[in-house]
């Protein structure tokens, strides 16, 4: 079997992103970055979704919370966002709330601290645990594009999260499953956050009503770039 | 021995074997023994024959009401065929003994009926019997057992079953204490380590007595000297396909073994093409369903078969009908693989088996030659004892909590005395016990949600009955990787399904026997979305297909049409050049006895004349223009080539030890400016390949080899590979499966393996950040060293090459690094690149856009 020492690169140009003339930045975590108004958007932090498990005993690591948000906080370290906004299903669960440590509430408390939040409302969390900050909406607009937890099919542009979308990439060097932003153009489905959040392949039938033409591009979080692959080269599980 | 087994014997012209009264003796004694014993030697007899006596002996009132004896097979199949057996004897004397076996295919009424009313030999497998000690009522079924007789046993002992049946064993031990336990092997290397598998570990190395039957008549032992040239690579041994053919047609009936389940694919195919005379020549390897395989089984029993081209499927003792030759193709990895295999050839005794090796290369022929030896020396490299693994115990310690409270020094008592756990500290043990009750997590947040609880008692107890539930529907140490159900539709292309008339035929055979190609049967009627299932493949390698792409599959062609939840639905088609799937599993390594008995054989020009002509010039050249490597050094070689530089190096160390030595040379070289740009490993050299020039460094003294090949590439390198290695990440999810961390299936759903997967991943990278030294990454770690990784034999030859690195800066090539490096590209890399594969097909997009 031969292997394929993967190159260095030098610092790629960061992947930008387009929805309704609205140009945002694709971040490597898995948040997209709106510069002018510094907005990070962020989709599907299912907190506490370890502990959801372990109620049913299935002792999953606690850390999935710690997690996440030290993943975001390092985002917004890096981008000094103005707002957060956070697309719903941020918490896994309407319980989560109770299950979450001091120490992760703590961290949360800490992000928030100096910036505006708005947590969109999900159907894993209708509502935010009361002791969280922050603004509670249905949806958000910047400019004509709407920011919603649940995409709608439709000529209207959106942002939205819900699905997790994944891409399956091959090529000569091999195969590989990672997360990604699904887009058109005119819409955005963004990647789960959640370090416990699985994914859903942007081949599969529930994106089909959401892109009639297809996605255009997938950008695809590698290790150390985003990288905008073509639908030919997304393959299905 | 009993009057009517006595005149059993007499009447069938038999008279019992030494070894038989032997192990009688110890039984009679209670005690526990283990029988090392060739095939054909009445192993199976042997082991019952004490229990038949016994039984006889005993009226039914006097005996307890449980079971007798249980019998441990490592194969469903094998204790199917073993009560089979048995029953002769029973009827034959009308001994008042009821037989039963209970596998996974035991109908739900007969297991119920199993329980209350118990035969009096129980046959079964490690994970049939796990599943019966966590019952409520493994008292009653075995408050009474006499004697547990466990078949095959050097096959057990080397992987987690071993584990879990040693657990189980003390368990046995515990609710029948003057339980006596009889082994049956074939012969290894060290019959002590079973000896003491056998029997309770109390801190003095107990050992059960051991029964030796004399060796049968050396076998007849030969290697293909091929007519045609000798391949410098590859394992698929065309070159010899029209001389296996003629071996073939020369036997009465020819097991021909190979290695991986794609070989066997592969040469059955190449079979046929040339299967002018219509041998009823049949396929048999793990992947295939079942049915399929029982059917090849059968009619090779019957004696219908000319020839099966099998996988280490038919390694184990299956008593087949007449063998009379064994043709081993590829390499046969170790000299005891090898001799159990030839075992499969001739069950008498007396005679000789006849094994012919087909070596496929070159390197092969030395590893051929360098087996050949070690058999007629007898020399046994069985692989050596496992320590128990903590996921195994995790597993164990849950199901003795469903069975029954337990207090937990008495269950630590009872797992030590078990031999892989003879070592076992208390505080691992706790780790285990906390892991199985909240998680085994430094944050403790999860004492609400524990799975077992200790009550004000000591006792530890089951805190929910679908905790229970939950294990029962999880028990098994056996990992499928992701397998998906391949099933056969009509095609969506009209034309494959008038081609499947040349391609599709050889899966129906042996049903249909066996005429010329147009007779043969070709089509078995309408299908629809539910149709016939082929067998089971490895998902990653469904994963490389794109529906409408062909590959080869229990000897026909198919073509993927779609893959649906957990099933591969594919249809007939034909197709030139069809891919070989590259199955995960199947693929042995080299014994570290037989790489070394390889190294002496190349570095002495003396053993040169025993070899043919061709492999003879090959080393002889190697010599002239590099140097053979001697047994305890590293031979590096390093030539330009191209607009590359490469270093080729020849550990002998197998394929897996190597691909973990490339991958922390690659980076190391990285750090040190080298630019490496690959790699390839194959079971005896590593290649890389660079753009920076090594000899060059290292003739200016900028880098020197010793440092490159420094032991110390085992700390920081590793731990930095390790965080995003496909490997690990697959030997974690099987500890996490087996710990029951996640469940392979929860009562009311089946969860498909891709989900499983996806989860497994993030839990890995989550749990690796916040907690390295948890006890499952602590076990994955264990077993990366010895399974994909093969860590502990990486350390081991980087510690004994110290100081010891030969370098060769050539101009060129040398004869030795031709058959790696003709191993380059050949296999695609799966898992590791990472970003590679983005960066082509984003690459792909940008010059789609550009016009190029």
């Amino acid at each position: 079997m031969s292997f394929a020492v993967a190159e260095k690169r030098t610092a790629m140009a960061p992947a930008r992103l387009n929805v309704s003339g609205v140009s945002f930045l694709a971040d490597i975590s898995g948040a997209l970055f709106q510069e002018d108004e510094r907005l990070l958007i962020v989709a599907d932090l299912h907190l506490e979704k370890g502990s959801a498990y372990a109620a049913r005993r299935v002792l999953l690591p606690p850390y999935d919370t710690a997690a996440t948000l030290a993943r975001l906080a390092s985002v917004v370290i890096r981008l000094a966002p103005r707002a957060v906004i956070a697309l719903g299903d941020s918490f896994h669960d309407v319980r989560a709330g109770e299950r979450m440590a001091e120490p992760d509430r703590r961290a949360l408390a800490e992000l928030q601290r100096g910036r505006d939040f708005v947590w969109v409302a999900g159907n894993h969390d209708p509502e935010v645990p009361t002791f969280v900050d922050g603004e509670r909406c249905a949806t958000f607009s910047i400019g004509a594009v709407t920011l919603r937890h649940e995409p709608i099919a439709g000529e209207q542009a959106e942002i939205a999260g819900h699905l997790h979308p994944v891409a399956r990439v091959v090529s000569k060097s091999g195969g590989l499953r990672r997360r990604c932003f699904a887009s058109d153009g005119k819409r955005c489905v963004m990647p789960a956050f959640g370090a416990y959040a699985g994914g859903l392949n942007i081949r599969d039938a529930a994106f089909s009503p959401l892109f009639p033409v297809g996605v255009t591009s997938a950008h695809v979080l590698g290790r150390s770039a985003v990288y905008s692959v073509g639908s030919a080269h997304c393959r299905p599980d | 021995m009993p009057a009517v087994f006595a005149n059993w014997f007499a009447v069938r012209g038999w008279s019992p074997r030494g070894h038989q009264l032997a192990l009688l003796a110890h039984a009679q004694n209670g005690e526990s023994a283990l029988l090392v014993a060739p095939t054909g030697a009445g192993k199976t007899l042997a082991g019952f024959l004490p229990s038949l006596i016994d039984l006889a002996a005993t009226k039914r009132r006097d005996r307890g009401r449980g079971v007798h004896t249980l019998y441990i097979s490592p194969l469903k199949a094998l204790a199917v065929d073993v009560a089979r057996n048995l029953d002769a004897p029973v009827i034959d004397m009308d001994l008042p003994v009821r037989i039963e076996t209970r596998t996974g295919d035991t109908p739900a009424s007969r297991r119920q009926r199993q329980r209350r009313d118990p035969p009096d030999i129980l046959m079964t497998t490690p994970e049939q019997l796990a599943l019966l000690l966590g019952g409520a009522d493994a008292a009653h079924l075995f408050g009474s057992l006499k004697r547990v007789v466990l078949d095959e046993l050097h096959s057990l002992v080397t992987s987690k079953r071993g584990d879990l049946l040693s657990l189980d064993l003390a368990r046995l031990r515990t609710l029948s204490p003057n339980l006596a336990a009889t082994g049956l092997s074939a012969t290894v290397r060290d019959p002590d380590e079973l000896r003491r598998y056998l029997v309770a570990q109390r801190g003095k190395g107990e050992m059960a007595a051991l029964v030796t039957a004399p060796a049968g008549a050396a076998p007849d032992l030969s290697m293909l000297d091929t007519r045609e040239r000798l391949p410098w690579s590859g394992h698929g041994a065309w070159h010899a396909i029209h001389e296996i053919y003629e071996a073939i047609k020369g036997a009465k009936t020819a097991l021909v073994f190979v290695n991986t389940r794609a070989q066997a694919e592969a040469i059955f195919q190449q079979l046929w093409s040339i299967n002018e005379d219509a041998l009823s020549i049949a396929l048999h390897h793990g992947s295939l369903d079942a049915s399929q395989r029982r059917r090849v089984e059968e009619a090779m029993a019957q004696g219908k078969l000319k020839g099966v081209v099998c996988t280490s499927t038919l390694d184990l003792g299956i008593d087949w009908g007449d063998v009379d030759l064994v043709i081993n193709v590829g390499a046969p990895k170790g000299s005891s693989r090898l001799m159990q295999r030839i075992g499969r050839a001739n069950h008498r005794l007396d005679e000789s088996s006849r094994a012919m090796l087909v070596p496929a290369n070159r390197f092969e022929v030395l590893e051929c030659r360098a087996a050949i030896d070690a058999a007629r020396e007898g020399a046994q490299d069985s692989p050596p004892l496992r320590t128990g693994g903590h996921d195994v115990l995790c597993q164990h310690i849950l199901g003795m909590a469903c069975a029954a409270p337990f207090r937990a020094d008495d269950l630590f008592d009872e797992v030590r005395s078990a031999e892989p756990y003879a070592h076992l500290t208390r505080e691992d043990f706790d780790a285990a016990l906390d892991f199985v009750a909240t998680g085994g997590y430094a944050l403790r947040t999860y004492d609400r949600f524990a799975k077992i609880r200790q009550n004000k008692d000591g006792l530890w107890r089951v805190s929910n009955p679908r905790v229970a539930q939950s294990w029962r529907m999880n028990v098994g140490t056996i990992i499928e990787s992701d397998m998906l159900k391949v099933r056969l539709v009509r095609g969506r292309a009209v034309q494959a399904k008038a081609r499947a008339a040349s391609s599709g035929s050889m899966l129906f055979y042996p049903a249909k026997l066996p005429g010329n190609a147009a007779s043969r049967p070709t089509y078995t009627g309408p299908l629809a979305r539910g149709g016939r299932m082929l067998g089971e493949i490895e998902e990653y390698f469904l994963e490389t297909l794109a529906p409408g792409d062909t590959f080869v599959f229990g000897g026909e062609i198919l073509a993927l049409q779609g893959i649906v939840e957990n099933e591969a639905l594919v249809s007939r088609a034909h197709a030139d050049a069809p891919k070989v799937p590259s199955y995960a599993g199947g693929k042995f390594p080299l014994s570290t006895y037989l790489a070394e008995r390889v190294r002496k054989l190349v570095s002495n020009p003396r053993n040169l004349g025993a070899l043919p002509e061709q492999v003879r010039e090959w080393l002889s050249l190697q010599k002239r223009v590099s140097r053979l490597p001697k047994p305890g050094d590293l031979l590096v070689e390093t030539f330009p080539r191209g607009e590359r530089f490469f270093l080729v190096a020849y550990p002998f160390e197998g394929r897996l030890a190597h691909q973990t030595l490339g991958m922390l040379l690659t980076r190391r070289m990285e750090r040190m400016g080298l630019r490496p740009q690959g790699f390839v490993a194959n079971e005896y050299a590593l290649a890389v390949w660079s753009l920076g020039d090594v000899a060059g460094a290292a003739k200016a003294g900028r880098v020197s080899l010793a440092a490159l090949f420094d032991q110390d590439m085992l700390g920081d390198d590793l731990e930095e590979w390790l965080e995003e290695s496909a490997l690990m990440k697959r030997t974690f999810r099987s500890c996490a499966v087996i710990a029951g961390l996640i469940e392979r299936r929860f009562p009311g759903k089946e969860k498909t393996g891709r989900q499983v997967t996806m989860s497994t991943d993030l839990i890995y990278d989550v749990l690796r950040r916040h907690q390295p030294d948890h006890i499952l990454l602590r076990a994955a770690r264990e077993d990366a060293s010895t399974g994909l990784l093969d860590l502990a034999r990486l350390a081991d030859m980087l510690t004994r090459v110290q100081g010891r690195i030969v370098h060769e800066a050539l101009e060129r090539v040398s004869p030795l690094a031709v058959p790696v490096m003709l191993e380059i590209g050949r296999e695609p890399v799966y898992g590791e690149a990472q970003d590679q594969v983005l960066a082509d097909a984003a690459q792909a997009l940008t010059q789609e856009a550009m016009g190029q």
